[in-house]
């Protein structure tokens, strides 16, 4: 993948929020990674010649943050929060129920690819403890049941793209 | 009860989309900003903002008028200067944040034009983390509305002075909410906090002087300006200033935001706005402030939850965000939860707190699950006193809180764990000089 024209001018308008090129490595990165799902070895090294840095700084970062993603996921990335007020409030069975109707562990993409399971730290939801996030969209008060109600209502629908 | 006028959450309707420009000024917005910027010098500003004592809403309590005194001023001062929000709220248990960027984005706007006319600043970043993606996007088109009305830009409100804001969001770690990380985060580095000094306040952000506060602390900001120093100080119950979002998350009937006057006891948050415990359960403990502040227990249900009061309970008041824990949790493996959370969360950039806080964490697992040692107790205390003095950072020295906290008031629960494995650690004792002394 080399980036477009219209690629160039959305990243062009990312790039003038910052103060240099470097400043918008995080950014640019969060752009390939909504456009193609995750960041590929070709798509880092395409964001490094577009900044104008070496690859390694990126990959540095995108290594470093949780939520840059350099190894293809499902359709649908679920983050089930595992801080403190969730566990307390049952996060165990929900991520216990996830696992078996997924047949995955965390950091797993079942076979389908629909999706992919990760543990998040805090959603600052506490209020709505356990919570859960399905790409942008975050669920409140989960139950075991619940789980299913939400794997079936995402499946086959939008994504974590575009 | 105490009762209160929502000041910093008046205008938010949880569920209900934001004020818009138009809606935002029928309510009286923006209009501190026109009387800082029109009638009070930059110097006035930062004034009113010492005299109302107000103290940083992130965790650390710093004055914010102390910390502005620190930023140069007049014509030969560097340039440019920065102002950041610091929206990157992580700390497990806090959310109050959330609720004010997603719920009313051009009071936190007008916060930060107010600011930057104070500091004379140039440049400011509204740092978020990833999940508040949404929030993002609304402070951007809440931004482009400002820009259009002369608030934003060149020239604000016709004066001679300019100033540009943009929202950044970032990728998710814990440690960009450390404002040294955070400013490398910025920069497009990795995010290892820096070595103080140099302090933001002289050398920060591309090593201009910069300004780093928290989102619920800017906002008072207006409010501030409208009613005065005076006005700001007597909100409060005890002798800190202003109202305090309180976040309730645990055991309670109606866990949420309250926002009330600062310095209401945890009895009164708890059995008086929260409804009391959950399902009628015992109180056990509470965090007073997210993860890294210490436990309180039943005695101490009466403190009031201020930075001042807690300070003299050895305790802080950190982000507010008040965790309650019923009768039936288990504080072990409460603690655990949370030093896994430190453990994965430490940069890694320092070696106590990358090595020590997973060997923390697995020596609480194995406590949790049946592997517990006689003297662990004591092998967790003395590596957490070892670890937090030595680090780099406050990561873990915010670990240390709930750790040791929950070691010295409810030892009886560690103990429960313990099983007949020999201690390993009879021999510490022999030998105190040599394994005591480098973390006091």
């Amino acid at each position: 993948m080399s980036f477009s024209a219209e690629d160039k001018t959305r990243l062009d308008e990312i790039r003038s929020h910052y103060h240099d090129a470097r400043a918008a490595s995080v950014s640019v990165m969060r752009w390939v990674q909504r456009t193609n799902g995750y960041i590929s070895d070709e798509s880092l090294q395409d964001a490094a010649e577009y900044l104008g840095l070496p690859a390694a700084d990126l990959e540095g970062l995108a290594t470093f943050y949780n939520l840059l993603f350099r190894k293809p996921v499902g359709n649908h990335v679920i983050k089930v929060c595992d801080s403190v007020s969730c566990w307390m409030c049952g996060y165990e069975r929900v991520r216990d129920r996830l696992r078996e109707r997924l047949g995955i562990g965390f950091g797993e993409t079942s076979e389908d690819r629909e999706f992919t399971l990760l543990p998040v730290v805090c959603l600052g939801n506490c209020d709505n403890a356990p919570t859960l996030m399905v790409n942008d969209h975050l669920y409140d008060r989960v139950t075991p049941e619940g789980v299913d109600s939400i794997l079936e209502a995402v499946r086959g629908h939008g994504g974590n793209r575009g | 009860m105490a009762e209160i006028t929502p000041v910093l959450t008046r205008h938010i309707v949880e569920g209900n989309p934001p004020l818009d420009l138009a809606g935002y000024r029928a309510v009286g917005g923006y209009e501190s900003l026109r009387v800082a910027v029109e009638t009070m010098s930059p110097d006035e500003v930062r004034e009113v903002v010492k005299e109302s004592n107000l103290r940083g809403r992130g965790g650390a309590g710093f004055p914010t008028g102390v910390k502005w005194g620190f930023v140069p001023q007049g014509p030969d001062s560097p340039r440019p200067k920065y102002i950041i929000a610091n929206g990157d709220e992580m700390e497990p248990g806090t959310f109050k944040d959330r609720l004010l960027i997603h719920g009313n984005p051009h009071q936190l706007i007008e916060a930060m034009i107010i600011a930057a006319w104070a500091l004379q600043a140039d440049v400011g970043y509204i740092f978020l983390r990833p999940e508040y993606e949404a929030g993002a996007h609304l402070l951007e088109s809440a931004i482009e509305e400002a820009h259009a009305a002369g608030l934003l830009g060149d020239n604000v409100l016709e004066s001679r002075w300019s100033f540009e804001l943009h929202a950044h969001i970032s990728a998710g770690r814990y440690i960009c909410g450390e404002e040294t990380a955070l400013m490398n985060a910025l920069e497009g580095r990795r995010p290892n906090p820096r070595s103080r000094p140099p302090y933001p306040a002289i050398a920060g952000l591309w090593g201009k002087p910069t300004i780093v506060q928290n989102i619920e602390t800017l906002v008072c900001l207006p409010h501030i300006v409208a009613n005065g120093a005076g006005w700001f100080r007597h909100l409060g119950l005890t002798e800190d200033s202003g109202t305090k979002l309180y976040c309730v998350s645990g055991m309670v009937e109606h866990p949420g935001n309250y926002e009330l006057p600062i310095g209401v006891t945890l009895r009164e948050l708890i059995y008086e706005h929260c409804g009391g415990m959950r399902d009628g359960r015992d109180f056990k403990a509470a965090l007073p402030g997210g993860a890294s502040t210490m436990f309180m227990s039943p005695d101490e249900l009466d403190t009031p939850l201020d930075f001042t009061n807690l300070e003299k309970a050895g305790n802080r008041l950190g982000t507010a965000g008040v965790i309650v824990v019923d009768q039936d949790t288990s504080i072990v493996g409460m603690v655990l939860n949370l030093m896994h959370f430190f453990a994965q969360e430490s940069c890694g950039w320092c070696t106590p707190c990358r090595e020590g806080l997973p060997w923390i964490e697995d020596l609480l697992r194995d406590l949790v699950e049946g592997r517990g040692r006689k003297g662990d107790s004591r092998l967790l205390g003395h590596e957490m006193r070892m670890i937090g003095p030595n680090s780099f950072c406050a990561l873990a020295l915010g670990a240390e809180g709930p750790l040791l906290s929950a070691l010295e008031k409810f030892p009886e629960e560690f103990e429960a764990y313990v099983t007949n494995v020999p201690d390993p650690t009879a021999s510490i004792e022999a030998a105190p000089a040599t394994v005591t002394e480098v973390g006091s």
